[in-house]
């Protein structure tokens, strides 16, 4: 493996984005879509999340290291990219722009609501619950970035959804990668209808 | 009808590899029928700018002009394409004329596409066939792929795929698409599959298979409409199953 470094880091950085990164993103703002049903169910969902056995181990090795991995090469890797879509405005090719300008979105977003939320619980400034996020959403700059940032990462996770299936090998005809486009368009709009519809209920209470 | 009596080309220009690109501009006589190259042509009978000083001949590079050699290959309004088969008539004036900008310039169009040979080498998009003694007749091949792969045969090492992709530039050590679906043309070959390993390999190496980041611009503007993606993909599923042998696996020759 260590003649073929590269390869090897570039795949696990494809597989890390869907396992675990992707698969926690969705489960994440599911268990936030319990806001929709009161406050109470939420604190319950919220608590039994954060009580978890082994809650630290399974945040640092299902989280923290796969995201910081998956980071740090993604800043590299857009780094390298020459976006052309002036010449060749080619759907795939601004897919190509908007996968690497919502992995930087996402980036500065997932630091932001970390430091704003798990590190201040940890550093017990404030505690976990439904207040929490309402004190910070009903700021309507604070809810915009919440919308932005919610709707880049989902976007960010659809179209790599796309580029996994390829990457791995598992779309290879053009008709099958036209069908998975079709097929991550739906998974963007119904993982963005369950993160903004939280973000809504957080900020208006609606 | 109304006959446009010249036609305006600017050219991007560098006198030699170190020095700094500049462009000129050049009326030509409009004749019917032109072609990009014809136009260079006649630039080239008459050295003269559009200015009325006297200039250099415009150096391009070129042979076959019927779009099978890749040679000839520049970035004509913005869109990298052969300057043999771009029609006169068929472009908006004034026509750009510029280097491919992922390759080196040797001078004026003319570019270094060594890189693309360099690439062909790592990915040993060759057959080996000679032996101390005859080896006979290889094995046939199916009519069917044959079929698609004489698809892949097509490529003319043209440049344009790298020209058009993001991911091939100068901060990046990515081969390109071409040599990704050579690659897969040799290894369709019953002869070539033998040694496929050593083109997955090659594929996995450094700059290999995992630079693509699928923006799929090759496939939208390789001349000869070779399914450059469909090869990419199909070639990122054998390096996975062949790193996947590599690590674990313990029959490594094949």
């Amino acid at each position: 493996m260590a003649e073929h470094r590269e390869f090897f880091y570039r795949r696990l950085h494809s597989l890390l984005g869907v396992v675990p990164i992707g698969l926690f993103m969705v489960q994440h703002l599911v268990i936030n879509h319990f806001a929709v049903y009161g406050e109470e169910s939420f604190n319950r969902a919220a608590g039994f999340m954060a009580g978890l056995p082994f809650v630290l181990l399974l945040e640092i090795f299902v989280i923290y290291l796969p995201i910081l991995f998956h980071a740090i090469l993604g800043v590299y890797i857009v780094f390298v990219a020459r976006n052309n879509t002036r010449t060749y405005g080619f759907f795939r090719n601004w897919m190509f722009r908007l996968q690497r300008i919502t992995g930087i979105v996402t980036l500065v977003f997932i630091a932001w609501h970390v430091w704003e939320t798990r590190v201040q619980i940890g550093l017990g400034n404030v505690d976990l619950d439904y207040s929490l996020m309402e004190g910070i959403l009903t700021n309507p700059f604070m809810f915009w970035f919440y919308v932005i940032g919610v709707v880049s990462a989902v976007f960010h996770f659809a179209n790599g959804l796309w580029s996994f299936l390829v990457t791995w090998g598992i779309t290879q005809s053009p008709k099958s990668q036209k069908i998975a486009t079709y097929a991550v368009i739906v998974v963007f709009f119904a993982i963005s209808y369950l993160g903004v519809r939280t973000l809504i209920q957080f900020a208006y209470g609606v | 009808m109304a006959e446009q009596s010249t036609v305006t080309f600017i050219i991007t220009r560098q006198d030699g590899p170190d020095s700094a690109p500049y462009e000129e501009t050049f009326e030509i006589p409009y004749r019917k029928n032109m072609n990009v190259i014809s136009g260079l042509m006649e630039i080239r009978q008459n050295p003269v700018n559009a200015k009325g000083e006297k200039s250099t001949p415009v150096m391009w590079d070129m042979n076959c002009l019927e779009e099978v050699c890749g040679a000839c290959s520049m970035v004509i309004n913005g869109t990298a394409r052969q300057s043999c088969a771009a029609l006169v008539d068929q472009l908006e004036q004034p026509i750009r004329l510029e280097p491919m900008s992922t390759f080196p310039v040797i001078r004026d169009l003319i570019v270094d596409r060594e890189r693309m040979f360099d690439a062909l080498k790592q990915v040993k998009a060759w057959i080996p066939i000679d032996g101390t003694h005859d080896l006979g007749p290889g094995p046939r091949m199916p009519e069917k792929k044959r079929q698609w792969a004489y698809e892949l045969s097509k490529c003319m090492t043209c440049g344009v795929c790298l020209e058009a992709c993001p991911n091939v530039n100068d901060k990046s050590n990515f081969i390109g698409p071409a040599a990704i679906s050579q690659a897969r043309l040799f290894n369709a070959h019953p002869t070539g599959e033998m040694n496929q390993s050593d083109r997955l390999n090659g594929l996995m190496e450094d700059g290999g298979i995992d630079g693509c980041g699928n923006s799929q611009n090759c496939v939208q503007v390789c001349p000869k409409g070779i399914p450059l993606t469909t090869s990419i993909a199909a070639m990122n599923r054998a390096t996975n199953i062949q790193a996947f042998k590599n690590f674990f696996g313990s029959d490594n020759a094949h």
